[in-house]
Formats: structure tokens, sequence, C-alpha cells
């Protein structure tokens, strides 16, 4: 009887510890790619960067000098554009869901489109505003590529608002209306209050997932050999240029288009780790 | 009944003696399909304390909710019959949810303070129903923490979050809360469940208190709770007010035979 106990223990123990391995090799596995990725990243976009980068413009064909100046100026315009348009839709829709139509069908629907827009490729969506909206306007524009952004932003911050306003107990909602408040004032007072930074983090996290998208933008914004501030014509963007200059022939568009992917992977990772300190700040208080 | 109605406090009800603060007629509640609450009848006197003992699942909550529509806010919940407040049936249709539980306040089982500031926690509300001036609102917020036995232990961090009190803390800043918006009814729904044996003490002295302003309902799994703080005692099982009456008589000479069993302790 006990020898016996000890062979299934025994052979429990050696099953955990072959999780065990496969799990950290898992782990390991993943890790290293990224962090490959990473190095790469550093190794080749580290070497260009310099103060022109930030002044000067895309460079013509075979140019030994110029940066990313519009290129940086044109992402940050669609970015906040896309999301400024985009996460007060996914704002109100996700409330919707979490507090006004908890419980009505119309929910059922609308998440279940919702994961489906989520999953959606974004070459589709940028295929999706090439008809919608740049073949009736009669071009590319930056408003263009801004709306493609905002259709990718709205999915996003939909589920996190709806996700993170579940989050907040019941009991507060009806401990304000005990007090008989109107169901807005509940919402916008104790509930968004009591959910602040979990909803700023899915905005922040929707913006990080826009600021390096090149699909929705080639068929939209297209991209501009020049500095321009009018949303109505093409307007570069680092995505389409990292896009177009590691493809050409030229040395100095390929620094270039490292430099430009380096800048992106910092501005997500920045993006990221405040979004982590906004939760973390949350989850102490 | 139309809103205006609900705003005004009905001083000539007070001149027919025999009119109740609130009062239940013939009430049945239904949580979808099923009866929870079966043909419940009582009265709550102003200026008294009323305690609801039963076991567990009896719905004792579930009145109470009846008593400032909280069940409104889900579906498939339904209440028939009439809930008489100062001659008013708030089960009306019509009557405004939002000025009826200004009326009716409710204190609930776990301390729900909001995420806001302890000053905000009660200023929030008067800020609702009131235009007044910043000094006059620090005065309402100040009385309304003494009110809750609270103010001495808070005057110095009134901008430190609600959410830093101690649970018994939190507790009776929902207390002062409520009774920030001058309600003429409180319902505290198992208000000292989570609170430890001294703070359960601060928020009895605090309810003998409140009733010479206020018409109070509590709702309580502790058998001496209600015979401490209460003038009248109601035993609810099962969905039935199964009896009704003085609270000395309820916990001395209990005139049904289940009553009597709960309270010495044969079941719940």
């Amino acid at each position: 009887m006990n020898a016996n106990v000890n062979a299934i223990y025994k052979a429990r123990a050696r099953k955990d510890k072959m999780v065990r391995v496969l799990c950290f090799a898992a782990a390991a596995f993943g890790l290293l790619w990224l962090s490959l990725i990473l190095f790469t990243l550093f190794w080749n976009g580290l070497g260009g960067l310099s103060l022109s980068v930030f002044t000067e413009m895309t460079p013509p064909p075979g140019s030994k000098t110029g940066g990313l100046a519009n290129a940086i100026f044109g992402s940050i315009v669609m970015t906040v554009l896309g999301v400024g348009i985009g996460a007060p839709l996914g704002l109100l829709a996700g409330t919707y869901l979490a507090e006004y139509g908890r419980h009505e069908k119309l929910s059922f629907y609308v998440r279940f489109i919702n994961d489906i827009l989520l999953s959606a490729p974004s070459i589709v969506i940028g295929l999706f505003i090439y008809g919608a909206v740049v073949v009736p306007m009669g071009g590319f524009s930056a408003f263009a590529g801004s709306l493609a952004l905002a259709v990718i932003v709205v999915p996003v911050v939909v589920r996190t608002t709806e996700d993170m306003l579940l989050l907040v107990p019941n009991q507060l909602r009806e401990a304000a209306s005990a007090l008989g408040l109107p169901r807005s004032y509940v919402i916008r007072s104790i509930a968004y209050k009591a959910a602040r930074t979990g909803l700023i983090t899915g905005v922040l996290l929707a913006t990080a997932r826009v600021a390096g998208e090149t699909a929705p933008l080639l068929f939209t914004a297209l991209s501009n050999q020049f500095w321009n501030a009018n949303l109505m014509t093409t307007m570069a963007n680092l995505p389409v240029t990292i896009n177009n200059f590691v493809q050409s022939p030229y040395e100095y568009w390929r620094q270039l288009a490292w430099t430009g992917a380096l800048l992106i992977t910092l501005a997500v990772l920045a993006l990221n780790i405040f979004a982590r300190l906004l939760a973390a700040e949350r989850k102490k208080t | 009944m139309s809103d205006v109605d609900l705003m005004t406090h009905p001083a000539q009800s007070k001149t027919v003696a025999a009119q109740a603060k609130l009062e239940v007629r013939n009430l049945d509640f239904f949580y979808g399909a099923s009866k929870a609450l079966k043909n419940i009848n009582l009265r709550l006197e102003a200026n008294t304390v009323t305690a609801f003992i039963g076991p567990s699942g009896c719905v004792k909550s579930t009145l109470l909710r009846v008593l400032n529509r909280m069940y409104d806010l889900y579906p498939g919940q339904r209440a028939e019959g009439e809930v008489l407040l100062d001659g008013q049936n708030i089960l009306n249709p019509s009557v405004d949810l939002n000025l009826l539980r200004a009326r009716v306040g409710m204190v609930f089982q776990k301390p729900t303070p909001f995420p806001m500031t302890i000053y905000d926690n009660i200023a929030f509300g008067i800020k609702l129903y009131e235009n007044i001036s910043k000094s006059e609102l620090d005065g309402r917020v100040e009385h309304a923490l003494r009110g809750a036995a609270l103010w001495n232990e808070v005057k110095d961090k009134l901008n430190a979050s609600g959410l830093s009190l101690s649970g018994g803390q939190q507790q009776r800043l929902c207390i002062a809360r409520t009774v920030a918006i001058q309600p003429e009814v409180i319902l505290f729904d198992e208000p000292c469940s989570a609170l430890d044996p001294i703070s359960t003490a601060k928020v009895e002295e605090l309810i003998d208190e409140l009733k010479t302003k206020y018409t109070i309902a509590i709702v309580t799994h502790n058998m001496q709770q209600a015979a401490r703080v209460s003038e009248k005692t109601a035993f609810m099982y099962l969905g039935e007010l199964i009896e009704f009456d003085e609270t000395t008589k309820i916990f001395t000479a209990p005139s049904v035979r289940q009553t009597q069993d709960y309270i010495t302790g044969r079941f719940g």
C-alpha cells in the first residue's frame, strides 16, 4: 500500500517537473524573439537618431540628408484625431453596454459585432474607409486616415469601457441611487469616477494600438514628401514612411526607416508603461 | 400623484393622528414569476424605530427595497399593492423615483463611500438639491458629520479619500451622507453586519438619536440589536409577515408560535 502511494506520488512529481520545464521553455522562447526584435531595432535604429530626424523633412530619393519631422507630425496629428473621434464614441457605447443596456437584447448584438470589429484585419478597415470616404471625397486625405484609425479605436475602447464599468460594484450605484441621484449622475459622478483610471488606461492602450498601424493609412492618408498640416490632402506618417523607405535601394532611406520604427516602438512602449503605472496606482487606492 | 406632491412636506397630514408615516397595504412582490413577499401589511410610525427580523432569505431586505423602490433599478422585479408615504402611494408609476429616494434614504449592509473625499461624500448629495454658498455647505457637512458621530475623527482630514476610513467610519460616513440631504425616513439594511462591536455600538447609539427626527426601519440578523434599538419589531418568515408588535412584546410574549421558536433560537 505504502509503496503503491509512493509510486503514484513520484509519477505526479515527475509530471509536475515536466510541465514546469515546458512552461519555462515556452516563456523563454517567446521572450527570446521579442528581445531579438528589440535588439535589432535598437542596433539599427539608434545610429540614425539625431536632432535632424526631428527637424528635417523626409528626403527625396538619393539624398543624404533629411529627417522624419513631417512623418512624426503626421502620425501625431492622425493618431490624436483618430483617438479624439474614436474614444468618445467607444466610451459612450461602452457606457451603454455596461449601464443603460445591461439587460437589453440590443447589447448582446452590439457586443457581438464589437468583438468581430475588434479582431477585424486593419487592412479591411483601410479598404472600408477607402471606399466610404476616400473615393467619394475624391482623394487621399489625413482626415480619411484619422477616420480609419478611429474605426480601430472604437471597439478597443468599447470593450475596455464596458469591462471597467462592470468592475464598479453595483452597491455603489445603488448607494448613489438611494440618495436620489438620476441615472446619468450616478454614471458620471460615481461610476466614471470609480472606474476612471481603467477608462484612461483603455484609451491609452487604444492609442498605442493605432500609433503603429500601417495598413489603414496606406489606403487613406497615403504619404507626403513635404510638411503638410492640411487635413484634406495626403499627409506623411511614420508607418507608411517606414513601409516605403525600407523597400528602397537607398541606404539613407533604410536607415531612416529603422529610426522611425524605433521611435514608434519607444512611443508605444512609453504609452504602455504609463497605462500600467496608472493601473497600478488604481490598485493601491 | 405628481412630482410636486412628493416635494411638499404634507404638514396637514400630521393633523390626522391615525396616519402612519409609511403604511404597507396588501403588498406582494415578485422576482420574475416567483412571489417573494406575500400580502404584507404594516405601519411604520413617525419617530420610531421598526426592526425586521427573521432567518436569512426571508426577504426582509426585499421589503426594505420596496420602500424606496430600489428594486426599480432591475428589470423583472415588481411590487403589487400599496405603500403609502404620508398617504401617497409610492408604487404609483408616476412617482418621481429620485425625489422619493431623497425622502426615503437608505444605508446599506456594506459601507459604500463614494470614490471622492470625505467632504465631497457629504457635499455631493446636498449640492444635488440645494444651491448654497460654500460656507453654508461647510456648515451642513460639519452638521451631518457631527450627526453621525464622525466629526471628531475626520475634521482634520476632510480632503482625504472616503475610502481611507475604517469600515465603521465608512458606515457612519454613509449615514452622514444620507442624513445630510434631510430625508424623512431612513432604511437601514443590516447596517452593522460588516462592523466590529465597538463600531456597532456607535451606529446603534446613532440610530437612537436619529429617531427623534426620522422614521427608521432596520433589517437585522442580530436579535439583541433589534431588542436594543427598536420600539416595534416585525418577524418575517418565507416572505410572510408572521408577527408585528411592540418590541418588548415580541421578545417576551410573542403571540405566534413561530416567533417564539425563532427568538428562542429553535430555528433560523
